[in-house]
């Protein structure tokens, strides 16, 4: 490869690399403080529908223990 | 100046720009502002169910949406659907390629995917007329392994590669219809978000981004982690998403803050984590790591919660059902469990 072509791929490399510097630069962000709150909220809004947090009575449990069956 | 230099300094410009944005927006810490949340207490999960059947290392797996089937893939060369209730085995699918690294369930049911150091996403449908389990797509395109492969509906899948690449495909074409370029080092996990317009991906360039599926754009970057990202997950509502990796730590960053708000790690974990999921709410994060054990913690408030033993070897995948029943691990061991 000559250094002619090398150069230009530095080139092309290099105007890829600001084009997506500009576009992560020009995006809105919101205070950590309002982030946080948020997912807090979001996390206090759903635990009750969260059941590995909650716990799962016996009789709700799916994949509750197999009891051995017993022949009468 | 040459233009290259130009271009240089103004990437440093822009670098410094995002640097300072971030800080002029860290005006607390999720720390901070949990402090006075009660903590989650101890986190106990026994194991429900062992799925015994593969004969190697299990590298990956992913529930069905019903939450009780879920799809396993094992290196010795074997895609086993397997109905988690009764741990009874649905379909045993031998594969073309045993070298397999990732593996997903479609929405719907109806396909399953697979993919490794062939360097291919075979898409194999489960409900063909017949009855027998088919390859219906071998989509090949990417020049090295398929790490991640996740389904969007039964007609599209990204899948993320160690040629430093994620595509979406055109499962009917066989085609990529969008390319992800950006990372610099193989990309090792994907998730997709809940609203299925964005996907963050993890790579070994220590680096990760969040990718627009539609225009193919990365529209933010992060970093933090000081080695390979193994594991990517998206948090629930969409708007943060946790890493794990190699570095032994776990990372959750929030997308409208841009930054990182938690780093979940210990002094007594020297290892690196496989894998990440998130209970329904996303209180809990649960993660694989490569001594065996499952650490389970506190999203919110940093602090590990539980810890799931029982694996004889490295815990190599993870996922929690979509009812947030149960979590179901993956072993080198070659069992998965089902705990709750």
């Amino acid at each position: 490869m000559s250094s002619k072509m090398v150069g230009s791929n530095n080139l092309a490399h290099a105007r890829r690399m600001v084009q997506q510097l500009r576009v992560e630069a020009s995006i809105e962000r919101i205070k950590v403080s309002k982030a946080s709150a948020d997912l807090m909220r979001y996390c206090g809004e759903n635990a009750k529908y969260d059941p590995l947090l909650m716990g799962i009575p016996a009789s709700e449990n799916p994949f509750k223990d197999k009891k051995p069956c017993t022949i009468l | 100046m040459s233009e290259l230099e130009q271009l240089r300094q103004e990437a440093e410009q822009l670098r410094n720009q995002i640097r300072d944005a971030r800080k002029a927006c860290n005006d607390s810490s999720l720390s901070q502002i949990t402090a006075g949340l009660d903590s989650v207490g101890r986190i106990q999960m026994r194991t429900r169910r062992t799925l015994r059947g593969h004969l190697a290392k299990i590298y990956a797996m992913q529930w069905a949406t019903d939450s009780r089937l879920l799809v396993s893939a094992s290196q010795d060369g074997k895609l086993i659907i397997w109905d988690s209730y009764s741990t009874n085995k649905i379909h045993a699918i031998p594969l073309r390629s045993s070298w397999v690294m990732t593996c997903a369930y479609a929405p719907s049911g109806s396909y399953a995917a697979c993919g490794g150091l062939d360097n291919i996403c075979s898409i194999y449908s489960l409900k063909t007329r017949e009855g027998n389990v088919r390859v219906t797509r071998e989509l090949s395109g990417h020049t090295g392994y398929l790490s991640c492969c996740r389904f969007l509906d039964d007609s599209q899948i990204v899948t993320s590669s160690g040629d430093t690449t994620c595509a979406l495909w055109d499962i009917e074409t066989g085609q990529q219809t969008t390319t992800f370029t950006g990372h610099t080092g193989d990309v090792m996990s994907l998730s997709l978000s809940p609203d299925s317009r964005t996907f963050v991906s993890g790579a070994c360039d220590a680096s990760s981004k969040l990718w627009d599926i539609r225009d193919g754009m990365c529209r933010q970057s992060f970093t933090g982690h000081v080695s390979d990202i193994n594991a990517v997950i998206f948090f629930p509502n969409g708007n943060a998403f946790t890493t794990g990796s190699d570095d032994a730590t776990c990372r959750l960053f929030d997308l409208r803050a841009d930054q990182e708000l938690m780093m979940y790690s210990h002094d007594n974990i020297n290892c690196g984590i496989t894998s990440v999921a998130f209970s329904k709410s996303g209180r809990l994060l649960l993660a694989g790591y490569d001594d065996f054990n499952c650490n389970v913690w506190d999203t919110l408030k940093g602090e590990r919660a539980g810890v799931l033993a029982g694996h004889d070897n490295r815990v190599s995948c993870l996922g929690i059902s979509s009812d947030g029943m149960a979590l179901a691990t993956g072993s080198w061991d070659s069992f998965l469990r089902i705990w709750n």
